[in-house]
């Protein structure tokens, strides 16, 4: 199998544009005629759904929530990116590109990645015409701040609510074609197959959560769009429902999954306190703005915090970092602090957290101004940990949050399954090894918005021809006993251990060996233990209740299941890789200073992954990443 | 510490309910509400008993999902929480807590804690929207808006649709949640156009639906986990009667 990865010929600047003059139509009398199964109703796939719904086209959309305003996307504090250089600072697209290109350690398309920053322009104009009520100067005009990696401000903010804003903006447009009949809405039901008949993808099963009944979708084409798998780790600062199913049912059906194990550890999170947590909550990234990271420079150290006397702190973001210092992107930061914990530095009852403080900000600025900026924030922190930050420092610790992995797509966002497209954070296009803050809200809702309309309907143009697949066709038949036979057998096993039980043990395992840092041996002994997790898993699994009715356990099995067969897949993408590149660090694989490594001769591609069929190695298909219009640098910060 | 819970446990909507009791035993006081149930859940699939269902996702109180009255108190003894965000510190050693579902006409049940709260949408699919499509935008700073109004805006966009305001309301109104739609995009110029078609529209919807009057009792702001004001209300009625008057 040879991957295209279809970019446009032409300079950097034109591809896309010369894509949309080029791409096929559909006549507006003939868009009801075909139909789109949209999975997932965050930005990406209620963006999705409501602009092909204004088009004309026939739109079923799914999701596991209660309501389609519920998902994921809602919990994004910080901000959205875009290079409107409104503050005159140098921005532009070029800067966004590269800034982008370089936070992904230099392991994204050139292509994507500007029509990324280019189409950043158009969404702030669209989320303001949506009602979006994103922060504004006191003349009126949008203001904007400053994120990890950059040295521009370009990210717009709706106070610590940004992605609830920008995801109400969707659902509401959402909500508008749902009224009008153009968009049906399926809550609380679960995408576990995806039906394909002679290698195009023609619908979907689903499981109604709340009546356990299976039900079948036909469309013309179906859209990915169900977020990230990053609770795969158990503790994340992912929501408890999100899932990596619906990709994977994808995988072994054929889509191939792309540097699966680049999985993004958010610096900025509640640190852990006990086993019986569910999840690590995240922590605004705006929030290294004012606020200050560091340790005490004495091990065990026992003082308050504040007790502590500056020179007796170690800010060791600006110590290692100093042109960027707080501000180091993510998977620098996160690791910076895992470094100081392991040596013996971390903070807390557990000592695994670090100091984020705001005593230099509130001193400089006033307590209002910062209550302004970050007031939800550090009420949300009150409320969870009982602690007041504008008192004593924040402590904070990295936790597992975003999937820069996910099916491999196209430039035209389709995966290797004809008619199947993924989007968002499904897919792994934009972000390469490491994702800069605030690109994922940008993601979702460029390729919801601008980038699927075009290719979506380039791909239907040549479906107008085909025979529909009714749902009573063999392959829907099939793929309906496929899911019923595995879920007889989850409720089939009556052992004696809860779902929850595998998935903490699995998420312990992953972090270990396939978290902030990798080795050869550690990988090799995940791979193995995952086997042994997943043998289990099959021997001692107990759900209680039925299969045909509402049943939680059932749901959360099911997950599980498919997280077993991922983690090992992340495995063998991180083992693979030997070398370390942004968010993937291999321990053998690093500078002196203790830096990533790039091995840009060996591995400058994009790793997908073909499923083998059960109980075998998965096969790997290089894409190599041709720079036309960069040079590859070492990734420095400092 | 140690709990001892009186869960209410119903099938679906067309069965009896009832008070279930349950003991709990080693309960660490920095557990979030929600992982204590997730702890006595964790023991009843253990013992091959169907656990409790309940309404969660985030779990950091954005999402809306989690809806629960606790000793009779929407959300429980914290005001201005999500039960995601309420900690077992908050209750005393021993104690005896009353777990029930959200009690609202228009919120029917589904099992045990779980209800439809499905009207919420079909409140906001009448008219709580901007007719902007995709593709259609101004740049976006030909728009200016105060900064002050802006974040007034933003306040009763703030809205995360948890029911709250209907559970906790003697009369189970949705008057806060609907002004506080009406009134975010009232307050922005991009929804004035809008304006009196869309308070009529959602308001009958409201009414439609089943939700009660609201009778200025104020109960909804103070247990509302967003602190979304009443104010928004009285904006609703002033764009209501105003939309009255111009029709």
């Amino acid at each position: 199998m040879t991957l295209d990865a279809k970019i446009p010929e032409g300079p950097l600047e034109q591809k896309w544009s010369s894509y949309k003059d080029h791409a096929k139509l559909v006549n507006p009398a003939n868009r009801k005629k075909l139909s789109i199964i949209i999975v997932g109703t965050g930005l990406a796939g209620a963006s999705a759904a409501a602009s092909m719904a204004e088009q004309g086209y026939q739109v079923q959309s799914f999701c596991f929530q209660d309501s389609a305003r519920r998902a994921h996307s809602v919990a994004a504090q910080g901000g959205v990116n875009a290079a409107k250089n409104y503050h005159n600072d140098g921005d532009s697209v070029y800067r966004m590109f590269y800034d982008t290109l370089k936070g992904g350690d230099f392991r994204s398309r050139e292509a994507n990645v500007y029509r990324l920053a280019e189409c950043s322009l158009n969404l702030i104009d669209q989320a303001v015409a949506q009602g979006v009520p994103f922060a504004r100067e006191y003349g009126g005009y949008l203001s904007n701040r400053s994120f990890g990696g950059v040295q521009v401000s370009r990210t717009f903010y709706a106070r610590g609510q940004t992605g609830q804003q920008l995801l109400l903006g969707a659902y509401q447009s959402l909500m508008r074609q749902v009224s009008l009949g153009k968009v049906y809405l399926y809550s609380r039901h679960e995408m576990l197959d995806l039906v394909v008949e002679n290698g195009k993808a023609k619908g979907i099963i689903v499981r109604n959560l709340d009546t356990g009944v299976l039900e079948r979708f036909a469309a013309d084409a179906v859209v990915i769009a169900t977020g990230g798998f990053g609770k795969i780790y158990y503790l994340s600062t992912l929501a408890m429902g999100c899932n990596g199913s619906a990709i994977w049912r994808a995988h072994r059906r054929g889509a191939l999954m792309a540097s699966p194990s680049w999985t993004q550890i958010h610096p900025t999170c509640l640190p852990q306190s006990g086993g019986y947590q569910s999840k690590l909550t995240l922590m605004s990234e705006s929030l290294r703005n004012d606020g200050r990271i560091w340790v005490p420079k004495l091990e065990n150290e026992t003082r308050e915090p504040n007790l502590i006397p500056e020179q007796e702190r170690d800010y060791y973001l600006e110590r290692r970092y100093p042109s960027f210092g707080n501000l180091a992107p993510r998977d620098i930061s996160s690791r910076a602090a895992k470094e100081r914990i392991d040596a013996g530095f971390g903070v807390g009852a557990q000592k695994n957290a670090v100091y984020l403080d705001f005593s230099k900000a509130i001193k400089e600025q006033g307590k209002d101004k910062i209550t302004e900026k970050y007031g939800n924030l550090f009420s949300m922190y009150k409320k969870i940990t009982a602690d007041d930050a504008y008192q004593i420092p924040m402590k904070i610790s990295p936790a597992a949050h975003f999937s820069m992995g996910g099916l491999w797509v196209d430039y035209e966002l389709m995966t290797t399954i004809p008619g199947l497209f993924a989007i968002g954070e499904a897919n792994f296009a934009d972000h390469g090894a490491n994702r800069l803050g605030a690109n994922s809200l940008l993601q979702a809702c460029v390729d919801g918005y601008f980038i699927l309309p075009y290719t979506l309907a380039n791909y239907l143009s040549g479906e107008l021809k085909s025979a529909k697949v009714g749902i009573d066709s063999p392959v829907f038949e099939e793929a309906e006993r496929d899911v019923r036979n595995r879920i007889e057998r989850l409720v089939g096993i009556k052992g004696s251990q809860t779902a929850d039980f595998f998935h903490k043990e699995l998420g312990k395992l992953l972090y270990d060996k396939c978290g902030l840092s990798r080795t050869a041996t550690g990988l090799q002994e995940a791979i193995e233990g995952i086997a042994k997790l997943k043998a289990a898993f099959y021997k001692n699994l107990l759900i209680p209740g039925e299969a045909d009715d509402m049943n939680a356990e059932l749901e959360k099995a099911g997950r599980v299941a498919d997280y077993l067969e991922i983690a090992s897949l992340m495995c063998f993408d991180a083992l693979k890789r030997e070398e370390s590149c942004g968010a993937h660090f291999r321990e053998e694989y690093q500078t002196p200073e203790g830096e990533a490594l790039r091995d840009d001769e060996n591995f400058c591609y994009v790793s997908a992954w073909e499923w083998p069929g059960d109980d075998r190695e998965p096969v790997l298909h290089p894409e190599r990443l041709e720079f036309e219009f960069i040079k590859l640098s070492v990734r420095s910060y400092s | 510490m140690k709990v001892h819970l009186k869960i209410w446990r119903q099938k679906d909507a067309g069965s009896a309910g009832r008070l279930v009791d349950y003991d709990l035993d080693q309960i660490d006081t920095h557990m979030s509400f929600l992982e204590m149930i997730d702890t006595l859940n964790e023991q009843l699939v253990l013992k091959g008993e169907v656990p409790v269902e309940f309404d969660h996702d985030c779990r950091e109180g954005i999402c809306g999902m989690c809806a629960m009255t606790i000793n009779g108190e929407v959300n429980g003894p914290v005001p201005g929480l999500t039960v995601c965000q309420l900690h077992m510190r908050e209750f005393k050693d021993y104690s005896t807590i009353y777990i029930e579902p959200f009690r609202a006409h228009a919120f029917p049940l589904k099992r045990d804690l779980k209800v439809d709260r499905s009207a919420f949408d079909r409140i906001i699919q009448a008219g709580g929207y901007i007719s902007a499509s995709t593709g259609q935008p101004a740049e976006a700073n030909t728009i200016l808006i105060s900064h002050d109004q802006a974040e007034s805006a933003f306040d009763s966009a703030a809205c995360i649709g948890c029911g709250a305001c209907v559970a906790t309301c003697k009369n189970s109104s949705a008057a806060l949640f609907t002004s506080a739609k009406i009134s975010h995009l009232a307050k922005v110029p991009q929804g004035r156009e809008e304006a009196q078609k869309r308070v009529l529209k959602m308001v009958a919807q409201m009414d439609a639906e089943g939700f009660g009057h609201c009778s200025n009792t104020e109960a909804c702001e103070a247990r509302c986990p967003q602190g979304i004001s009443v104010l928004n209300i009285a904006q609703m009625n002033w764009e209501y009667n105003k939309a009255l008057v111009l029709r």
